[in-house]
């Protein structure tokens, strides 16, 4: 069978515009949140988020490094934040120079939960002010959540599969897994893989405060709104950016020389069947979903060392870990489980593919990301190591990472560490 | 040079991303600039705005070159 490895990876978050950054301040405790700054929220019930930084910040974003001013123009934050991630999978993978007969077996599988909600929400302005005669003729094709694999793939001639999950917030998860099956469906030899977000606008933030999932009270504190696990935890915080990886057939990884990161050994999925936005009380969904990715894996519970967690800072956190629990069983004893949601909030359709990444640095760099803002864990919580408040060195061997989504749908990856 | 085609050339180095040097009056939007056909549209829509002319489709599709544009604006304005 053919066999699926990680060999680049890229991120935008607001702890960092590449990788290492946000590795870094992830590991160092740090928080993403604050006031929200790209538009007035003083009438919105939430005011906080996690914005990815502008460029003039310690570590902000710079778009001109690798989107073209005209394409910046014309199309919604979240393709933006996808191309650069892409780029530097690209670029972190070695594959900057592929040749032709590489491009025909190269694909894209990134994709976002939401899509281009700032843009939709202004042309509509501009509609209902101005009239359809003002309406951008990119409006389209510059909010289509698709449109990251259309991009990337014309800006480096990638020929092979051109797709895009949309799958809320396991949209990232979904999108590796779908990739990591192309391959080994021999379909590609190369997938560029995962998932962007940027919908922090008055109608998103407005939208998910109505839907009583954003956290609205904290926004005097709003480093401390992101607390999953803990008694006090009262919905997400908004986040953005991006997460995306270069997946690779094995053989064509080691033939090429190539930095093998993980191997990608586990995808499950599956439905709840039960509520649009709150989860099955029994978790039942997740659990069959993590399940099925353990069994691909050839796996048992003890095998996991470390699991990132959907965990939003919602209610959902403690039915999440009745699931593991569930799996797990007396394996619980061995495995740490931490969100880190809790330092750059919630990226939605992101957020899948940015965990998985941290996942992946996890197991490279033998720690776990902490879970921030834990003061004092809810009940449900007693015996499990939710590695509070700071990182900590330990053996991780292979990782699981679960994403969860509006719908009731439910991705669980799992990856290890090839030496 | 003319107010018109300043201010012409800026919106065109703006919406399109090149720089302002390669922006001559007989620069082709497509052969030269680097346009498509969607661009064109935005470019007439920002010129509209500017100068305040309407710009129908059939005199939009006639217009190629900056010096295209220019003229059009020159002898259509208010």
């Amino acid at each position: 069978m053919r066999r699926v490895v990680v060999t680049g990876l890229g991120l935008v978050t607001p702890l960092g515009a590449d990788v290492e950054t946000t590795w870094k301040n992830i590991l160092a405790s740090k928080s993403g949140a604050g006031p929200i700054t790209k538009f007035d929220a003083s009438d919105q019930k939430c005011q906080i988020a996690c914005e990815v930084k502008p460029a003039d910040h310690e570590y902000g974003f710079d778009p001109n490094k690798r989107v073209d001013h005209k394409i910046q123009r014309q199309v919604d934050p979240f393709i933006i934040f996808g191309i650069d991630a892409a780029g530097q999978a690209i670029e972190d993978a070695g594959l900057e120079d592929m040749d032709e007969a590489t491009k025909l077996r190269a694909g894209c599988s990134i994709g976002s939960g939401i899509g281009g909600l700032p843009g939709i929400e202004s042309e509509s302005l501009v509609l209902a002010n101005r009239g359809p005669s003002r309406v951008s003729p990119h409006f389209v094709h510059g909010r289509l959540i698709n449109l990251i694999s259309g991009q990337v793939s014309i800006k480096y001639g990638l020929k092979g599969p051109n797709h895009a999950v949309v799958t809320a917030c396991s949209t990232g998860a979904h999108s590796i897994g779908d990739a990591a099956r192309m391959i080994r469906d021999d379909d590609a030899d190369i997938m560029l893989a995962g998932g962007a977000e940027s919908t922090i606008c008055p109608i998103g933030i407005a939208g998910f405060a109505q839907a009583r999932a954003l956290n609205c009270s904290y926004n005097d504190r709003p480093e401390e709104a992101s607390r999953p696990y803990d008694r006090d935890r009262d919905g997400f915080v908004m986040g953005e950016g991006a997460g995306v990886v270069v997946l690779e057939e094995y053989e064509h990884a080691k033939a090429r020389g190539a930095k093998i990161y993980a191997e990608v050994i586990g995808y499950g999925l599956s439905g709840d069947a039960y509520h649009v936005t709150a989860p099955d009380p029994e978790m039942d969904g997740a659990f069959r979903s993590m399940s099925a990715a353990l069994k691909k894996a050839g796996l048992t519970p003890a095998d996991i060392d470390y699991i990132n967690a959907h965990g939003t800072s919602t209610m959902a956190d403690t039915i999440e870990l009745g699931a593991v629990r569930r799996l797990f069983g007396d394996a619980m004893d061995n495995v740490s489980m931490s969100s880190t949601k809790s330092a750059i909030g919630h990226l939605l359709g992101g957020a899948g593919a940015v965990e998985a990444i941290f996942c992946i640095l996890a197991m490279r760099d033998q720690i776990v990301p902490p879970t921030l803002n834990l003061d004092n864990p809810d009940e449900g919580c007693e015996g499990v190591d939710l590695v509070p408040k700071v990182a900590r060195k330990r053996e991780v061997r292979a990782v699981l990472n679960n994403s969860f989504g509006f719908g009731g749908t439910n991705a669980s990856l799992i990856m290890r560490k090839i030496d | 040079m003319s107010d018109t085609a300043d201010r012409v050339k800026k919106i065109v180095v703006e919406h399109l991303g090149v720089e302002a040097d390669k922006v001559t009056e007989e620069a082709s939007f497509i052969d030269d600039l680097g346009a498509d056909s969607l661009d064109i549209v935005e470019l007439v829509m920002a010129f509209e705005e500017e100068f305040g002319v309407e710009i129908p489709d059939d005199a939009a599709e006639k217009i190629s070159t900056v010096s295209d544009a220019i003229k059009y604006i020159e002898e259509n304005k208010g």
